[in-house]
């Protein structure tokens, strides 16, 4: 499997670090909405199909990116630069990138 | 009289072993049944077997959307132990080893059970020590576990490299003797044939394609093969837990889907006579009665439902049997394949009630489902039989998540690629 990384190209996947479901969202870290942080640490999307997922070129660039795999297929539909990582639901946050 | 024995082989061989029964039937599926099980790899068979022998619920379908037995009872590398630290844990394991032991027997059917031992390779000071608290931690609970040092795990395996010189040199090692391999794919044919001769219909070719309901209850399936109403309908599907939780409306679970790689040599004289495990990565080997020796490592490390590998990890896994048997250098690789694993959040399996009423889950074995077969299928049925879970099960729910009840064998946090 080949992951094109928008620094380096395309790189062997044995150079990238999985970082699973890129689909969940952080809740803010003052939130004690249990329910929240629950599906964020514990509940995945887990799909048969096209999946948003994060990876790290830690042997490369060090860049975390957002990569949309088909899990079935293993195709690499696209790849870009996660900025945040996963999803904030803290609108400051997103402002600031 | 035991439809095999050494009387009836004997009267089918003088007869031209014409007068053989299918040890299964073929039937279509029935309107309703009392009970529906979704999966009809080993949990889902030995789920429909006690059902029929322990509880007398014998109006069950076993619904398999290929052919019985095709998913991962018979993709696995056949290991069975109960060599577990935590107690919720042992406790399952164990009564799923005390069925192994007599499972050939209850069956009528010979799985081939061989307890020629698993021994865990330590190579630091630390290792051994966690080892020993392990050890101490089975012992406590009954389970049987022994410290072995370097010469003795010497004597029992000639092949392994226990030099210094070894890349991870070797200290010592945990073994529980009463662990060993089965034939995996005798233990589908076993429960299938006892179920249905207790009338359970097992139905091949029939995917679920849907669930129906009545209100917020479950009330039968809809299928490849028509809609089958059942009072309760129980999941044992694995890797594709997602996918039919997502048919009942059910996006989210604790769970991610990766692929395992297992491997199997061309055939040797014999070299390993016991299940051995690498302490410096994720590596394990057994030898078959025809030779090969079967091996596997880690999951390929992301979502995968490809029922096979990528060559990264064919690679690592090869290189850690090198560092263990640098003799099997010229070993030839005969066949490679992969299973679907249902990884937990904490590694530990869900066998439950619900969550939707009228249904019933049994899922996330991560890569250990295969030992856990007998006691999973006992366990299942007790939970459907009564609707309330056995003392066995009773911890592994689907909410232990939520209620901060986590079962972490390994202490390896919600990163369901590492447990």
């Amino acid at each position: 499997m080949l992951i094109t990384c928008p620094y380096c190209g395309p790189r062997d996947v044995i150079e990238f670090t999985y970082q699973g479901d890129g689909n969940r969202e952080r809740p803010q870290p003052a939130s004690q909405n249990l329910d929240a942080w629950n599906a964020y640490v514990y509940d995945r999307l887990n799909p048969a199909g096209d999946h948003n997922e994060i990876w790290q070129h830690s042997g490369g660039c060090r860049a975390h990116l957002r990569v949309v795999r088909n899990t079935i297929t293993h195709e690499i539909l696209s790849t870009e630069f996660a900025r945040g990582g996963h999803k904030s639901t803290d609108s400051r946050a997103e402002g600031r990138s | 009289m035991a439809e095999y024995s050494a009387f009836s082989l004997l009267k089918n061989a003088l007869t031209g072993n014409k007068d053989w029964k299918p040890a299964w039937r073929k039937p279509d599926p029935k309107a309703s049944y009392d009970v529906i099980v979704i999966g009809g790899g080993g949990h889902g068979l030995s789920t429909a077997y006690y059902l029929a022998k322990e509880h007398g619920i014998t109006n069950v379908a076993v619904l398999e959307k290929g052919w019985l037995g095709s998913g991962n009872v018979g993709r696995n590398t056949t290991a069975v132990r109960s060599n577990y630290l935590l107690p919720q844990n042992t406790r399952f394991y164990e009564h799923s080893m005390k069925l192994w032991e007599n499972l050939s027997h209850d069956l009528n059917y010979n799985v081939m059970f061989s307890q020629r031992g698993c021994l865990n390779l330590a190579h630091t000071p630390a290792q051994l020590d966690d080892y020993a608290r392990r050890g101490n931690a089975m012992r406590h609970l009954g389970v049987d576990a022994e410290l072995w040092s370097v010469d003795r795990i010497k004597r029992l395996v000639p092949a392994l490299d226990v030099s210094g010189s070894a890349r991870f040199p070797v200290l010592g090692g945990l073994m529980q003797p009463r662990a060993g391999t089965a034939r995996h794919d005798a233990v589908a044919w076993g429960y299938a044939r006892g179920a249905d001769r207790r009338g359970v219909d097992i139905v091949e070719n029939c995917e679920v394609t849907g669930f129906l309901r009545d209100g917020g209850r479950i009330t039968g399936v809809s299928t490849t093969r028509g809609e089958i109403r059942a009072k309760k309908v129980a999941l044992a599907v694995a890797g594709s837990t997602g996918q039919v939780m997502q048919l009942a409306g059910i996006s989210h679970m604790p769970i991610e889907s990766h692929v395992l790689q297992a491997f199997v040599s061309e055939s040797l004289k014999p070299i390993v006579d016991t299940v051995l495990t690498f302490g410096m990565g994720h590596f394990y080997i057994s030898q078959s009665d025809k030779g090969g020796l079967v091996y596997g490592g880690d999951l390929d490390g992301y979502n995968s439902y490809a029922q096979r590998g990528s060559l990264p990890v064919v690679d690592e896994v090869m290189s850690e049997m090198l560092a263990l048997f640098p003799g099997l250098a010229r070993v030839r690789m005969l066949r490679s394949w992969g299973g679907l694993c249902d990884m937990t959040m904490d590694g530990s399996p869900i066998i439950t009630t619900g969550p939707l009423p009228g249904m019933y889950l049994n899922c996330g074995w991560c890569y250990g489902g295969f030992k856990a077969t007998p006691a999973s299928g006992w366990c299942f049925a007790y939970t459907i039989a009564k609707d309330e879970p056995h003392e066995f099960n009773a911890p592994f729910t689907l909410d232990r998540f939520y209620r901060g009840l986590i079962i972490d064998d390994k202490g390896q946090g919600a990163n369901p690629r590492l447990h």
